[in-house]
């Protein structure tokens, strides 16, 4: 199976927000992997292999990612992972809304025709949960959104999908080629089945941490370099930011020391009971 | 500009509550652009639920009927919006950002190719709105620039309309021709609950990875049963298989924003902290007076849950009189 898994690079979400007039403060971020998006290469890795130690691969993994030079750093870790190449569409991250990445993403599909896009449900920094759907719209092809399960089915030719949705989990069944966006539980130990990996196999709980061997492997991994207008993609927003500001801050209360009291507090104070 | 489609998500023949949030955001987005208010409902039977869309006040309720939209598909479902978006003349057009609505938006927005606005917490003027990113720690104020705009409205920021009585005209829309484009709905694992759910109730009580064990849970379902709470859970709690996923609170999970939330042994994380602190009302209960949840807790109680939950639950009975 030929997959892309797209990859955006977010600022450390555990860091601290600082802005700078009414726009983010980013010059002291630290930038990560989108973890929704390291989680679709951990997903597509093991659609890939079979469990064996060493693994035996079958199909490509792509990771694409639209930002600055500085994005090769997070994509290095996707090849470290175990990913086989990886492209770079250069731009700034505030000249991209989700109409344009979609719209870039469409290019790269139709060039390369994987049977697969994997990607993140949500941008965990902007919180769009947008471009997944868009570009499956934008292909013409079905999409299964907030997958926390994955089983290859029909012999490779399409997935059956566990959606997270408000009331359960949705089994959908998507013809290949698919876009997928997967949800936090993908990473669980079982959740992706791809018909060659013994049936029982369990992974280890949560992305796989690069060895020493894949850091060394990804240095010598192509990263292909491209660009909007190379790819012929409008660069006019759609979408702006207007600006930024915080919200206002919750206040610590007060400590409690008994189960009564807090009853009633909560009963004469607060008055919520 | 031109006219507001909203759509509404029904079930079983009656409007979802969800539903009646997208009218409150579709009159607030209808007061800033003008323009005619339609509704749009999409099933295999939807009549029932139009009548009850007819009460609200809008200039038309469409309805778009067959067998074979039985079941919500993003595949089948987008088209007919977008369709209808372009047949009635609509630059705006939105609903809810529920699991469907977050699949189904994105999607039209790809097909009218236009700017999304993702689960919105106001209308600030007809092409402005604003919205929470990074885990609830940021506020942004977003345009959508393009001709056409789609719009989905966070459900707990947009309480449920009241109906009017008025008598909006219902009328039936061709389906058109419905192609799933390979996609398929094979089932919905679901558990029924007696509890309200999560993002309508007045109280929520939740617990984490602390509470070590699922079967521990009976001690929150308890006292959710006294208070007619729902109950919640962090990640952590749902990934170590104590509680269903579907309880999850947090940036990935639900957002809730109760009068009254209660984290039991849940620490704060940040995830944590952006699905519950629209709450009125909070109270932490952990045994590490360092855990950040105090940070933002109303009442803080430093109390391993063994010994507070017991008598958690005789008070309550006691002032509930049961
Ligand atoms: C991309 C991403 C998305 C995420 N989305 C979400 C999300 O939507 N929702 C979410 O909840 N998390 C989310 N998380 C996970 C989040 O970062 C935390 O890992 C998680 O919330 C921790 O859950 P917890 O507080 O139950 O567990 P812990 O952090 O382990 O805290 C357990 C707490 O229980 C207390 N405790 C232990 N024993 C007792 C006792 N006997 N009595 C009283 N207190 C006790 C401890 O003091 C501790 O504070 C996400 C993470 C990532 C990376
Ligand atoms: N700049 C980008 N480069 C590559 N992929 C992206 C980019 N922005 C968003 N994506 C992908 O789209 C997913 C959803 O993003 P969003 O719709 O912005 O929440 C992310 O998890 C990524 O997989």
């Amino acid at each position: 199976m030929k997959i892309l898994v797209t990859a955006k690079r977010i600022p450390d979400p555990g860091q601290k927000i600082k802005l700078k007039g009414n726009a983010l403060d980013l010059s002291a971020a630290n930038w990560q992997l989108n973890q929704f998006d390291e989680y679709a290469v951990e997903a597509a890795l093991r659609l890939t292999e079979d469990g064996a130690a060493p693994a035996t691969r079958q199909g490509a993994v792509t990771v694409a990612s639209l930002g600055p030079a500085d994005v090769q750093q997070q994509l290095r870790s996707a090849l470290a992972m175990g990913a086989d190449k990886a492209i770079r569409v250069e731009a700034k991250d505030e000249e991209l809304d989700a109409v344009i990445v979609a719209k870039t993403l469409e290019k790269l599909v139709r060039r390369d025709q994987p049977d697969l896009v994997l990607m993140g449900k949500l941008a965990a920094d902007n919180e769009g949960n947008d471009v997944g759907q868009r570009l499956a719209a934008l292909l013409g092809w079905p999409q299964a959104t907030f997958a926390c399960s994955i089983q290859v089915v029909d012999g490779g030719k399409a997935l059956l999908v566990g959606r997270e949705v408000d009331n359960g989990v949705e089994i959908k069944k998507v013809r290949l080629p698919a876009v997928v966006t997967v949800d936090l539980r993908i990473i669980a130990p079982q959740a992706v089945k791809n018909g060659r990996t013994a049936a029982n196999f369990a992974y280890p709980e949560g992305p796989r941490y690069a060895s020493l061997k894949g850091i060394r492997a990804a240095k010598d991994k192509p990263i292909e370099a491209l660009t909007l207008s190379g790819l012929g993609v409008s660069t006019a927003l759609q979408v702006k930011t207007h600006g930024s500001e915080l919200p206002p801050a919750r206040q610590a209360g007060k400590k409690i020391a008994s189960v009564h009291e807090l009853v009633e507090k909560l009963r004469s104070e607060a008055k919520v009971l | 500009m031109g006219n507001v489609l909203i759509y509404l998500e029904q079930a079983e023949g009656a409007l979802r509550p969800a539903a009646l949030s997208a009218i409150t955001f579709a009159r607030a987005v209808h007061k800033a652009q003008g323009g005619k208010l339609l509704f749009l409902l999409i099933g295999d039977n939807v009549k029932g639920a139009a009548a009850q869309a007819a009460t609200f006040g809008a200039d038309g309720v469409l309805t778009v009927e067959a067998p074979a939209l039985q079941h919500y598909l993003a595949e089948t479902y987008a088209p007919i919006v977008a369709r209808v978006a372009k047949e009635q003349g609509a630059t705006l057009v939105g609903g809810t950002s529920t699991a469907v609505g977050k699949d189904l938006f994105p999607r039209v927005a790809g097909l009218l190719d236009a700017g999304l606005a993702p689960d919105i917490s106001a209308v600030l003027a007809a092409r402005q709105f604003r919205r929470a990113t990074n885990a609830g720690n940021v506020y942004q104020t977003l345009e959508i620039t393009s001709p056409a705009a789609v719009v989905s409205a966070r459900q707990t920021e947009f309480s449920r309309a009241a109906a009017i009585g008025s008598n909006s005209p219902v009328s039936a829309v061709a389906p058109g021709n419905i192609d799933a484009q390979g996609a398929e709905f094979v089932e919905l694992q679901t558990q029924k609950r007696d509890r309200p759910d999560l993002t309508e109730a007045r109280i929520v009580v939740s617990g984490g990875r602390g509470m070590k064990d699922g079967k521990n849970f009976a001690q929150i379902e308890q006292i959710c049963d006294v208070l007619g709470a729902a109950m919640g859970a962090s990640r952590a709690a749902c990934d170590a298989g104590m509680v269903p996923n579907d309880l999850q609170v947090g940036q990935t999970g639900k957002v809730v924003a109760p009068d009254l939330y209660i984290a039991v042994a849940i620490s704060g994380a940040i995830q944590h902290l952006a699905g519950m602190k629209g709450s009125k009302v909070i109270v932490a209960i952990n045994k590490d007076a360092e855990a950040p949840i105090f940070q933002l807790a109303d009442y803080g109680l430093v109390m391993q849950w063994e010994k507070a939950l017991p008598e958690l639950l005789s008070e309550l009975k006691r002032i509930k009189g049961a």
